[in-house]
């Protein structure tokens, strides 16, 4: 059972940390929470460990009105209202009004998959409270039919935040916790790699320099991130801008094309040209 | 041995439990890492660590542990300027002065050479004075408040000849925020102001109602629906922009930012220094688009909560005195606008970004202090939360 082991994919950069912690989380059956600057791959993440284990992915997308009861089951109390005044036969049974959630479905897959709580920070602050015991005991009672759901086989759960509200600490306890952290230029260069394999090493040097750089910048409200970087540089190569171009004439700094897949900001924007500005009118 | 490491990790306060050791000792059973210290440290962390900002703490502890160095102090001061050194230990602003000798020093970057090569020369921590780099002092270093931007220098200066371990490396020691008001923490703080009520329009489905009312209705179908549950509480902010205020722009921002999530029924507006017959709601055109103070006031029912930030601080006669304000001739002291609109608002509290022990030097913050009836309080954590608590009890 323990024998599945993430060791990353060939789309995918895991560092050592990552996946140690993936199969943590894997070996001993409890939950990962993946924190991190948004755009450093953590849906992603579970999507890869999906792929690597070769099993199928369980996708829970939490919204500011999820509630933890949709991810267990809803009961459709009005269509059976309704189907009661049609004189429905399916009427009798309850069981045909329960709308099974994204837990259900992952407690009750007979092979082990992978289920992905995504952004679990943006429900309310309560929500991660209320499935402490189905993520612990990997259990539930259905009221209606007074049945009780238990994971055959425990799914391996992922689950992502951004950090807009602190999680309570009941919860963080039976996690295992990871911190995407912003990959330094050698991992990034990796990353590069695994999406863009043919690209000119010019090129990926030139603006690694213009990404790294501009993340310097104090004072910016978003800092852009690797998903800004792969677009930024899926547009130079759709553009075919030369490397050169990213650097200015005689060394001078310059403002680097399409500079707007990496600020996504208007003010960041102002006062990225206004230091480039200042900057050059200093180095003449 | 593993135990006294757990215990190493609770005294650096680092919130880990009973069932977080007991994961990682289960861990360790299942021979998730072997022989390997790097492997243990990620999984030691994933297991106890349930939040970045405690990285860097959980860095030093192991790093102190697993060096066998019994006192932990001994790590950390050996080698390294200690962070703690340059942090604001006794409160001291810098007047104009201190700044403007700074710049007479020709600008961050040459201090930035200064600083480290006095560095070389400091050999003990330093309080006060005029040279030494430390906190509370007149020296251009260690100012902490004043850009806090060059105070890494810490980090700088590893020894050489030390193989730096990744716990040694310190990657996470900005995410430490001991001391910062953060925008989730003052979210969090402003969940206190919550005042839940069904109200607006009916999108649930009032369940028992509805089995009642068929029945009621000899078996035919009568749904009735309900409005949700939802935060109706109604918030009106006023922010003081410009001038002194400039110093705390960022958790006025992280205030306004975490207020704008949070409350469904946000209003707010701009003033400048203090209360007088106009505001505005955009700062870019401030001039152009002005509402009168009156139009607020007779705009907003008095069942608004209303929240002032602002720091008081300024000359006692653009308070109490017509025509005082600094921008325009005002012909009703800015007190009675104040007046007017507590009239208006009994909810109503002033949050001040600057620190509650500097108040009572301020003429001025004494006098809106007293207008507000005492409900001032200093924009921390603390501060807000005994804020909101009396907004929210009114």
């Amino acid at each position: 059972m323990s024998e599945m082991r993430f060791t990353g994919t060939d789309n995918y950069v895991a560092t050592e940390d990552l996946m140690l912690a993936v199969n943590a989380s894997i070996t001993l059956e409890r939950p990962l929470l993946v924190k991190g600057e948004p755009g450093t791959g953590k849906t992603m993440l579970a999507e890869e460990v999906a792929s690597a284990l070769g099993t199928q992915l369980i996708t829970w997308h939490i919204k500011s009105t999820t509630k933890a009861q949709h991810g267990l089951y809803e009961y459709d109390a009005v269509s059976r209202l309704r189907d009661s005044q049609l004189g429905d036969e399916r009427v009798k049974d309850i069981r045909n009004y329960i709308d099974r959630g994204k837990l259900w479905d992952a407690f009750t897959s007979d092979e082990k998959v992978v289920l992905l709580i995504d952004e679990i920070d943006k429900a309310d602050i309560e929500f991660p409270n209320d499935l402490l015991q189905e993520l612990d005991r990997m259990e539930f009672f259905v009221y209606e039919t007074g049945e009780t759901v238990k994971a055959q086989v425990r799914p391996i759960v992922i689950i992502t935040s951004n950090n807009e509200k602190e999680l309570p600490d009941a919860f963080l306890r039976r996690c295992f916790f990871h911190y995407i952290r912003f990959p330094d230029p050698q991992t990034m260069q990796d990353i590069v790699d695994v999406h863009y394999p043919g690209i000119k090493k010019e090129l990926v040097r030139e603006s690694m320099e213009a990404f790294f750089n501009m993340r310097e910048v104090p004072g910016l409200k978003k800092k852009p991130s690797t998903s800004e970087l792969l677009d930024w540089l899926k547009l130079l190569m759709a553009e075919d801008i030369p490397p050169e171009a990213l650097r200015g004439k005689d060394g001078n700094k310059t403002i680097p094309p399409l500079y707007g897949a990496l600020l996504k900001n208007e003010q960041d924007v102002h006062l990225f040209e206004r230091l480039i500005f200042m900057a050059r009118r200093e180095g003449r | 041995m593993l135990i006294n490491f757990f215990f190493d990790v609770k005294k650096a306060k680092i919130p880990a439990t009973i069932r977080e050791f007991l994961m990682l000792v289960e861990a360790m059973d299942k021979r998730l890492v072997m022989y390997n210290i790097d492997d243990f440290y990620y999984l030691s962390r994933a297991a106890l660590v349930k939040d970045e900002k405690y990285f860097d703490r959980y860095d030093r502890v192991f790093g102190a542990f697993f060096k066998g160095i019994e006192d932990m102090t001994t790590a950390l001061f050996d080698g390294d300027i200690p962070e703690e050194w340059l942090l604001l230990q006794a409160e001291k602003l810098f007047s104009e002065e201190d700044k403007a000798a700074i710049e007479a020093m020709g600008g961050w970057e040459k201090l930035m050479q200064e600083l480290r090569k006095r560095l070389e020369e400091q050999k003990e921590r330093h309080q006060g004075g005029n040279r030494w780099i430390g906190t509370a002092g007149t020296s251009p270093f260690g100012t902490g408040g004043y850009n806090p931007e060059g105070v890494a220098i810490g980090q700088r200066r590893r020894r050489q000849g030390r193989a730096l371990k990744v716990w040694d490396r310190r990657d996470y020691k900005n995410y430490d925020d001991n001391v910062q008001i953060g925008i989730r923490n003052i979210q969090l703080a402003l969940r206190r102001l919550r005042e839940f009520a069904r109200v607006g329009e009916d999108d649930e489905l009032d369940l028992d109602e509805t089995i009642r009312n068929t029945a009621h209705n000899a078996g035919l179908l009568d749904i009735v629906m309900r409005p949700e549950r939802r935060n109706r509480v109604k918030v009106l902010m006023f922010f003081d922009v410009g001038g002194s205020m400039d110093d705390h722009i960022r958790v006025c921002e992280e205030l306004f930012s975490a207020a704008r999530t949070e409350f469904k029924h946000l209003e707010y507006y701009y003033f400048h220094n203090f209360t007088y017959e106009f505001m505005w709601r955009d700062n870019r055109r401030r001039h152009e688009q002005r509402t009168p103070t009156w139009d607020v006031i007779n705009t907003y029912p008095a069942d608004y909560k209303v929240i002032f930030v602002g720091d008081a601080f300024m000359s006692p006669y653009e308070i109490t005195y017509k025509g005082g304000s600094v921008e325009h001739w005002n012909e009703e002291p800015g007190l009675l606008w104040a007046q007017r609109m507590l009239d208006q608002w009994p909810n109503a509290i002033w949050l001040n970004p600057r620190p509650e022990t500097r108040w009572e030097h301020t003429p001025s913050t004494m006098i809106v202090k007293e207008v507000m009836a005492n409900r001032m309080f200093p924009l921390s954590i603390d501060g807000l939360d005994r804020g909101l608590r009396l907004l929210t009890a009114a």
